[in-house]
C-alpha cells in the first residue's frame, strides 16, 4: 500500500515506513539513543529528500524519546537535575553548531563534512565502547559478576567549582563537565542532524561516571528537548517537516520503543553496550566506505529552490 | 482597395497548403491524494488541412510532457586525499522535475537540429547552463549526467515511437505519470513535422495539484510554519505518551 507524502513529494510503501519507525523506536527504547543517526540515512535511501529526512527524523525522535522516557520514569531511571544541566549546554551548543553548518554550506562542502563527522565520531565511540564492554564481559566471566562503581573514583572533575549533588546519579561533581558535554553534543547534533544520544550515552558512563541505570532515561530526556528545538527550527526556516511521514514513523516508533525498553531490562548493561557499539561501528564503516570507494555516480544534482 | 484585396489574398494564399494541429487531453488536471500512485494521460489530436496531404516528405509528430522546473547545481566528485569529495560544479538554469518525450520515430531522424534548437523540443535543449568554473569547463559532461540521473530515477522518459499515427491524420500518445510528482503546471507540447522541420506546434497545460489533507498540510507548512512545527511536536508528544499508556494497560 503506497502513501503520498505531501512535503517530501514522494510516494512510498506504508508498511516499509511503519517497519523503519518500529526498528528505530526499538533501538531508542533499548539503548537510549534517539535513532537519528539511523533514521536520516534510511529515509534518504528510500527516496525522501535529505532536508525532509533530517527534519522529519528529528520529529520522529521526539516521539520515541517521550515514549522511552515515560517507560524509564516508572523505573526511576531519569536524573532530571543532570538532564537539565545537559540540556542547557545542549541548546548553547546547538546554536553554535547551526553557525558552523551554515559556514560549511556556504563553502559547498557540507556533505563531506557531515560524512566525515559521522565516520570520526561514530567510529571513535563505537570502537571505544566495544573495547570497554568486551573487556567487561571477559572480566565478569572470569571473576563472576563484579560491578565496578566508577562514580567513586576521584578525578580532576572533583576539583572544579560549582559542585552540585546529582542524587539520582549518585554524583557530587561540578556542573561544568556536564555543561561542556551537553554543549559538545549540541554542536554535533546540529551538524549531523541527530539527537546525539550515541555520543551522550557513552560520555555519561565513561566521562561523568554515571551509573548505567540512569543513563538511558536521562539521555532520552535531554534528546526530547534538543530534537524538539530542531524540529521547530526546521519547520520555520525550511518547511521541511513532513507531518504525514512523521505520523507513520511515530506510530511504528512508539510501539518499537516500548518493546525495546522492556528488552533492555532483560540484558546486562555490558551486553547492551556491546550491541550498541557494534551498531554504531557498522554505520560508521558504511559511511566510511561511501567516502573511500569510487561512487557509481560521480555527479549529483541539488535543486536550489523546490519548484 | 485593390491593394488591400491583393494583400488579403497573398496572406491567405499559403494557408491552402498549410497543415495545423487540433489537439486534446484526456484530462487537464491531476489531483494528488494520500493514496496517489500515479496517473495516466492520453494526448490525442488530428491534422487539419485545406488540401490533400502531401505525399512526401512523411509526416511525424512529437509530444513532450514537462513538469515544473527550478534552477539546480550539478556537482562532480573527485578523489582528494583518498576520499571522494565534491569538486567541480555547474549551475543550470531551469531543470524540469519531470520530462517525457514521445515521438512517431527516432528523434534524430525526424527532427532537424536547427528546429530542435529553435523550438527547444528535446530535453538537451531545455537544459541551459548559467555558470561554469575553471574546473567545470567540460560542462557537457554535467548536462549528460543530469539527464542520466533523471532517467535512472524515472523522471525523464523517452518513448521512441510512443506516438501512434493513423491515416496520416490522427495521432495519440500515452503517458504514465509516476507517483513522485512535483505539484504545479505541467506543459504538454505537440509538434507536427515534415522532413525534419516543424510545421505547427500547440501547447496545453495540465494542473497537477494536491487535494484534501495533502493540500491542507502543505498550505499550513508554508503559511503558518511555527504553528505547523508546534503541531508536529504535539503529535509526537501525544503519540509517545499514548503508546506508553496503552502498553502499560496492556501489560496488566
Amino acid at each position: 500500500m503506497q502513501i503520498y507524502l505531501p512535503i517530501a513529494e514522494v510516494s512510498v510503501n506504508l508498511f516499509l515506513l511503519l517497519g523503519l519507525g518500529g526498528l528505530v523506536g526499538f533501538l531508542s527504547g533499548m539503548f537510549g539513543v534517539g535513532g537519528g543517526f539511523l533514521i536520516t540515512p534510511l529515509l534518504m535511501f528510500i527516496g525522501v529528500p535529505p532536508g525532509v529526512a533530517v527534519a522529519t527524523g528529528a520529529n520522529q525522535v521526539v516521539a520515541s524519546s517521550i515514549s522511552g522516557v515515560l517507560a524509564q520514569l516508572r523505573r526511576k531511571g531519569v536524573d532530571f537535575v543532570m538532564g537539565t544541566v545537559l540540556l542547557i549546554g545542549g541548546l548553547i551548543g546547538s546554536f553554535i553548531g547551526v553557525q558552523i553548518f551554515a559556514y560549511m554550506t556556504a563553502l559547498g562542502q557540507v556533505d563531506v563534512f557531515v560524512q566525515l563527522s559521522y565516520v570520526f565520531f561514530l567510529g571513535f565511540i563505537g570502537a571505544t565502547m566495544f573495547w570497554e564492554s568486551a573487556r567487561a564481559i571477559l572480566r565478569s566471566q572470569r571473576q563472576g559478576a563484579q560491578q565496578i562503581r566508577r562514580a567513586h573514583e576521584h578525578s580532576w572533575m572533583h576539583s572544579l567549582p560549582f559542585k552540585v549533588k546529582f542524587r539520582k546519579s549518585g554524583l557530587f561533581i561540578s556542573v561544568l563537565p556536564p555543561l561542556a558535554l551537553g554543549a559538545a553534543v549540541g554542536i554535533l547534533s546540529a551538524i549531523m542532524g541527530v539527537g546525539g544520544g550515541f555520543i551522550l550515552v557513552p560520555a555519561m558512563i565513561y566521562l561523568l561516571g554515571m551509573p548505567t541505570k540512569v543513563v538511558v532515561g536521562t539521555s532520552l530526556f535531554q534528546i526530547i528537548f534538543v530534537t524538539g528545538f530542531t524540529t521547530i527550527m526546521h519547520a520555520v526556516n525550511s518547511q521541511t517537516v513532513d507531518m504525514m511521514l512523521a505520523f507513520v514513523l511515530i506510530v511504528g516508533g512508539v510501539i518499537g520503543a516500548q518493546i525495546g525498553s522492556r528488552m533492555s531490562t532483560r540484558l546486562k548493561p555490558e551486553q547492551l553496550r556491546i550491541l550498541l557499539a557494534l551498531l554504531v561501528l557498522a554505520v560508521s564503516i558504511k559511511i566510511a566506505l561511501d567516502l573511500l570507494l569510487m561512487p557509481s555516480e560521480l555527479y549529483s544534482i541539488t535543486r536550489l529552490v523546490l519548484p | 482597395m485593390r491593394a488591400l484585396i491583393l494583400a488579403l489574398l497573398l496572406s491567405i494564399g499559403p494557408a491552402f497548403a498549410e497543415e495545423s494541429l487540433v489537439t486534446g487531453l484526456s484530462r487537464d488536471d491531476v489531483q494528488i491524494t494520500a493514496d496517489f500512485t500515479g496517473s495516466d494521460i492520453l494526448v490525442y489530436g488530428a491534422v487539419r488541412r485545406n488540401s490533400p496531404a502531401p505525399q512526401s516528405p512523411p509526416m511525424d509528430v512529437i509530444v513532450t510532457l514537462e513538469g515544473p522546473s527550478s534552477p539546480a547545481t550539478v556537482r562532480r566528485k573527485e578523489r582528494n586525499f583518498g576520499i571522494w569529495v565534491n569538486r567541480a560544479a555547474v549551475d543550470l538554469g531551469e531543470v524540469p522535475s519531470y520530462f517525457a518525450i514521445a515521438s512517431s520515430g527516432p528523434l534524430d531522424q525526424i527532427l532537424s537540429p536547427d528546429d530542435d534548437l529553435k523550438h527547444q523540443i528535446s530535453l538537451a535543449r531545455r537544459l541551459t547552463v548559467t555558470k561554469i568554473t575553471a574546473e567545470s569547463m567540460d560542462f557537457w559532461e554535467f548536462l549528460q549526467a543530469t539527464q542520466r540521473i533523471g532517467i535512472a530515477k524515472g523522471n525523464y522518459v523517452t518513448q521512441q515511437s510512443g506516438v501512434k499515427l493513423a491515416e496520416d491524420t490522427l495521432f495519440r500518445a500515452d503517458f504514465a505519470l509516476p507517483a513522485n510528482l512535483t505539484e504545479g503546471d505541467f506543459t504538454v507540447r505537440m509538434f507536427l513535422l515534415r522532413g525534419g522541420r516543424v510545421i505547427d506546434a500547440k501547447e496545453q497545460s495540465i494542473d497537477v495539484r494536491k487535494t484534501g489533507i495533502e493540500r491542507q498540510l502543505t498550505n499550513m507548512a508554508h503559511h503558518q510554519p511555527l504553528l505547523y512545527g508546534i503541531l508536529s511536536l504535539l503529535l509526537a508528544a501525544v503519540a509517545g505518551w499514548g503508546a506508553s499508556e496503552i502498553f502499560r494497560i496492556w501489560r496488566r
